[in-house]
């Protein structure tokens, strides 16, 4: 910790309604601490409009430490900012220079359609996990929790893919709106395991189905959701999701 | 045994029987609902953390038609997502002696006799339950290598039996949760209301029959019906605006309730961690915990010598140059049976006492050290960094400094609320028809809670407990029909909703709702908070008056009050807010003793730890509002310790 102020520019999106014509705005905040989240630095704005009586720059946000996946924005041409393997709430100010202009931006993609200012429309993450990202098993219907052991080395990979926060910069980092990490990281973990296993093929098939039906694009391997990723959900789960699709398509 | 306080009422609907067999007794001679009566009952259950999650998933699968609300743009966002270290659970696959009774014992000793013996016995019984459905459902948890499940030790047990996930436990276990939801939305028996704020609660006839709430995209109130409402809108922390919650945590749902009728039980009892990472500067928003896991192997401990704790102060010396024989481990030295792991409470304490004695360190001096260079020397950094490594990349992003190299800098935060609605044996608040389960009742963890008996405590309710008690309820409701939203009582709380939301949008003052929330904040730390005493709890009553008067005539809120308003969400949550303090404030006023979360000063040991008074204060205080403002009233539920022997806690 180290106690620095810095004075930054803002350009920041704003945008009335997802109908609306947006702009971006340009504001100067000074005295922000290094040690302050990028979020506070937010909150430290929107305290000055409200003190401007104007209304304060819609955003999302919730757990402010990298879990939830609530809080988006595009900085300075990358989604969750110029950090890596953080979210945009663990980004800190001291990552920018004092002088610095910081540019804000919403996710952009068709699959996520712009709400307000800087809050985008993710539900359809939602819809696509309702298409099958779950093991078909009812309260109680279960045996013994140690009844099938696992090994290590797969229940540790499994909780490799099971660690995507949904947050969706994979789709906003990709020039194909496309949403293949976030459905393989899903797939994959269930796939791994054997509670999950059985139901593999079918899950892969109606999960990449719903994903396209929403209007999210196609995975042409650019790596890009990858190298955005906060929570360094690999491609490798793109792989192993295009295997069980296959399998799908081989049983149809 | 029935509990049947007859001059004030309090009926905890306790089954009759030893205590290992009510539970058992009670599901043999409830009454159930047959499917086809399923079908046309609706229930609403507001919050999809891991109470409400696996209580709609669950009242989906049986084939009742549930309403699932949440304030987060996806159910799976729920504040209990953030949940760290773990969950607790009586396997005793370590063979280390662990049962349902420990489990049970342990809660009851943790809480400080404070909670009902029979509600933490059937949580204990459940527990094991609760990790087959985990793992059923694809929930990752940490694995030995030869495929057997992993356990850690938490604070206040002796025995090895919390179940985790990496550090993202609770992420798992609502992510396990929210998939079981998914797959009933898909079916269709669950229909998700995302971006809604419950405002109000509609009773008709006495009976819960229905909420109000706001779109908040839309900015519009709108009204749903039901036959029961499930309140599962999590904990009240944030009533000191600095704390472990999530931004949007709040009181709100909870204080609708309570003005409509259920009782708020000992709101007093609240939380404070002793992990969390320091607070920076004035313009922090939220305090970073770190999981309590990290005490399994971490080291507590600040310099022996008031004038190194000095030069660290100053940065005239790093915590690594103190050597071996300078510093207090204070924990080991005062605790040798539990050392590092005791409860939480204790461990808070402590640190504060170092701190206050001028021992911390950090540029503020309110801070302690957590040490890792020995485990890292016995155990090898890889292990270490296999248990830890994201709680330790999380404290370098916030901090700035590698935990491997030097120790963490931790100091107590407000984390958790023991307190809240009273609810029966069945769950059920003292409105008909109304329930409330998770962080949002105060049942189960007495006056404290130990580490991962929450994420217990949710899912127990919402998959094991309220989809078989509501079933009692609901039984005597079959042939009532669905009802019209457009009911005069409907009519009169949507009224009354819009009313609120008018008079705060038309005060336009000059206050912000943060910086008003932020003075409420401090006034909670200060004085209701780690070391409470007559006058702090008086004073605080008398400035949250002030704050309440000061929000009320001066706050100012932008943009308009039928539209999307983030700061009139804020503003609403912080009129409850204000209640919630004062009520905080009351309730530790009237309890003349020490126990568990709640410290009074005058009331300690000679060597400063909680002093009980179970003569007096064996009960649970129900608050019972009476208007506004007027002053609630207490009524007491007495708690009778039939199979536990009530003792002084002792961790030495
Ligand atoms: C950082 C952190 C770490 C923790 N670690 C652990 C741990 O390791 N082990 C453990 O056992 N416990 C832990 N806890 C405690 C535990 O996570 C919580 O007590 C528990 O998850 C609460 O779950 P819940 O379902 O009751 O509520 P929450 O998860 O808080 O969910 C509340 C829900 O209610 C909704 N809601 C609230 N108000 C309204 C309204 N008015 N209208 C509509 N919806 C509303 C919210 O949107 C949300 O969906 C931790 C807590 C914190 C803060
Ligand atoms: S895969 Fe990564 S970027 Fe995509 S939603 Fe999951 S966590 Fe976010
Ligand atoms: S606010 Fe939760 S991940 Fe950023």
């Amino acid at each position: 910790m180290e106690n620095k102020l810095i004075n930054i520019t803002l350009k920041v999106w704003r945008q009335r309604g997802p109908k609306t014509k947006g702009a971006f705005e340009t504001y100067k905040l000074d005295g922000v601490s290094v040690d302050s989240s990028f979020l506070e630095m937010l909150d430290m704005l929107n305290e000055k409009l409200i003190s401007e009586r104007k209304e304060p720059v819609v955003f999302d946000h919730d757990c402010r430490e990298g879990i939830c996946g609530m809080c988006s924005l595009y900085i300075n041409g990358h989604p969750h900012g110029p950090d890596e393997d953080i979210t945009t709430c663990q980004l800190h100010m001291r990552k920018f220079k004092d002088g610095e202009t910081i540019t804000i931006e919403p996710w952009r993609s068709h699959g996520f359609p712009i709400i307000r200012d800087l809050m985008v429309n993710r539900t359809a993450f939602d819809k696509i996990m309702q298409a099958g990202g779950y093991v078909s098993v009812n309260t109680g219907g279960f045996a013994e929790a140690n009844a099938i052991p696992i090994p290590k080395r797969i229940a540790d990979e499994a909780m490799d893919s099971a660690s995507c926060i949904g947050c969706g910069a994979c789709v906003a980092a990709c020039k194909n709106g496309s949403a293949m990490l976030f459905v393989s990281a899903k797939v994959s973990q269930l796939a791994l395991l054997p509670q999950g296993k059985k139901e593999g093929a079918r899950r892969a098939k109606a999960m990449v189905a719903k994903m396209d039906e929403l209007g999210f694009g196609n995975c042409t391997n650019t790596g890009a959701c990858e190298a955005e990723c906060p929570k360094n959900i690999s491609i490798t789960n793109i792989a192993r999701l295009n295997r069980e699709f296959l399998s799908a398509k081989f049983k149809d | 045994m029935t509990t049947n306080n007859e001059k004030n009422k309090i009926d905890s609907k306790v089954p009759q029987g030893p205590l290992a067999e009510k539970w058992t007794e009670y599901k043999a001679h409830q009454k159930l609902v047959n499917p086809a009566n399923k079908r046309r009952l609706d229930i609403i259950v507001v919050g999809t953390g891991l109470a409400g999650a696996s209580a709609a998933a669950t009242l989906g699968e049986l084939g009742f038609n549930v309403k699932n609300f949440c304030i987060q743009d996806s159910p799976r966002r729920a504040h209990s997502i953030a949940a760290q270290g773990g969950i607790n659970a009586a396997k005793n696959y370590q063979n280390d002696g662990d049962s349902v009774y420990r489990l049970f014992y342990d809660t009851i000793k943790g809480g400080d006799y404070r909670a009902r013996e029979s509600n933490v016995y059937r949580l204990a019984e459940v527990s094991n339950n609760i990790i087959d459905q985990c793992v059923a459902q694809g929930v990752p948890f940490a694995r030995e290598y030869g495929g057997s499940l992993a356990n850690r030790s938490f604070g206040g047990a002796q025995v090895s039996r919390t179940f985790y996930a990496k550090g993202q436990t609770g992420q798992q276990l609502l992510l396990g949760a929210y998939s079981a939801l998914s797959r009933q939305a898909q079916k269709g028996s669950v229909k998700l209301y995302t971006r809604y704020e419950m405002l109000d609660l509609v009773i008709i006839d006495g009976k819960a029959r229905g909420i109000i709430a706001r779109n908040l995209v839309s900015g519009k109130t709108e009204r749903f019906s039901a036959h029961a409402v499930v309140i599962a809108s999590g904990g009240y922390g944030n009533t000191f605006f600095l704390s472990t919650n999530a931004m949007g945590s709040n009181g709100s749902a909870v204080m609708q309730i309570y003005r409509k009728g259920a009782y708020f039980a000992n709101p007093c009892y609240a939380q404070i961690h002793p992990t969390c990472i320091p607070v920076h500067g004035e313009n922090q928003s939220k305090l970073t915990l770190m999981s309590e896991s990290l005490r399994n192997d971490g080291r507590i401990w600040v310099p022996k010598k008031k004038e190194d704790a000095e030069a660290i102060r100053t940065g005239k010396l790093k915590p690594t140059q103190i050597k071996e024989e300078d510093r207090d481990y204070y924990l080991e030295r005062r605790y040798p049976a539990f050392g590092n792991l005791v409860p939480r409470d204790v461990a808070s304490r402590a640190a504060k006492e170092r701190c206050d004695a001028g021992y911390g360190v950090g540029p503020t001096g309110l801070a302690v050290y957590l040490d890792f260079s020995e485990p890292i020397q016995r155990l090898g950094r890889d292990v270490v960094e296999a248990r830890y490594g994201n709680l330790f990349q999380m404290y370098y992003k916030i901090v700035d400094e590698n935990p491997y190299e030097t120790p963490m800098m931790i100091y107590p935060a407000i984390h958790y609320t023991m307190g809240g609605i009273w609810v029966d044996y069945e769950l059920q608040t003292s409105i008909p028809g109304c329930f409330c389960i998770g962080e949002a009742n105060y049942s189960d963890h007495g006056a404290n809670r130990l580490g991962a008996s929450a994420l217990m405590q949710g899912l127990a309710d919402g998959y094991f407990v309220l989809p078989y008690t509501i079933q009692n309820y609901l039984a005597g409701e079959i042939s009532t029909p669905r009802f019209s939203t457009d009911l005069p009582e409907f009519n009169d709380a949507e009224k009354g909703v819009q009313e609120r939301i008018d008079r705060l949008m038309k005060i336009q003052g000059k206050r912000s709702v943060d910086s008003l929330h932020k003075e409420l904040g401090l006034v909670m730390w200060e004085y209701v908070g780690m070391g409470r005493t007559k006058e702090t709890l008086e004073k605080a009553i008398v400035e949250i008056k002030r704050i309440k008067k000061e929000f009320w005539s001066d706050v100012f809120i932008p943009g308009d009050g039928k539209d999307q308003n983030t700061e009139l969400e804020k503003a609403i949550r912080l009129a409850d807010f204000l209640e919630i303090g004062d009520l905080m404030a009351r309730d530790g006023l009237l309890r003349e003793e020490s126990c568990g979360g709640h410290f009074r000063l005058e009331y300690q040991t000679s060597d400063g730890e909680a002093l009980r008074n179970d003569e007096k204060f064996s009960y649970v205080s129900c608050w019972k509002y009476k208007g506004e403002d007027q002053e609630p009233e207490m009524l007491k539920e007495d708690l009778n310790y039939e199979f536990t022997k009530v003792q002084q806690r002792n961790y030495k």
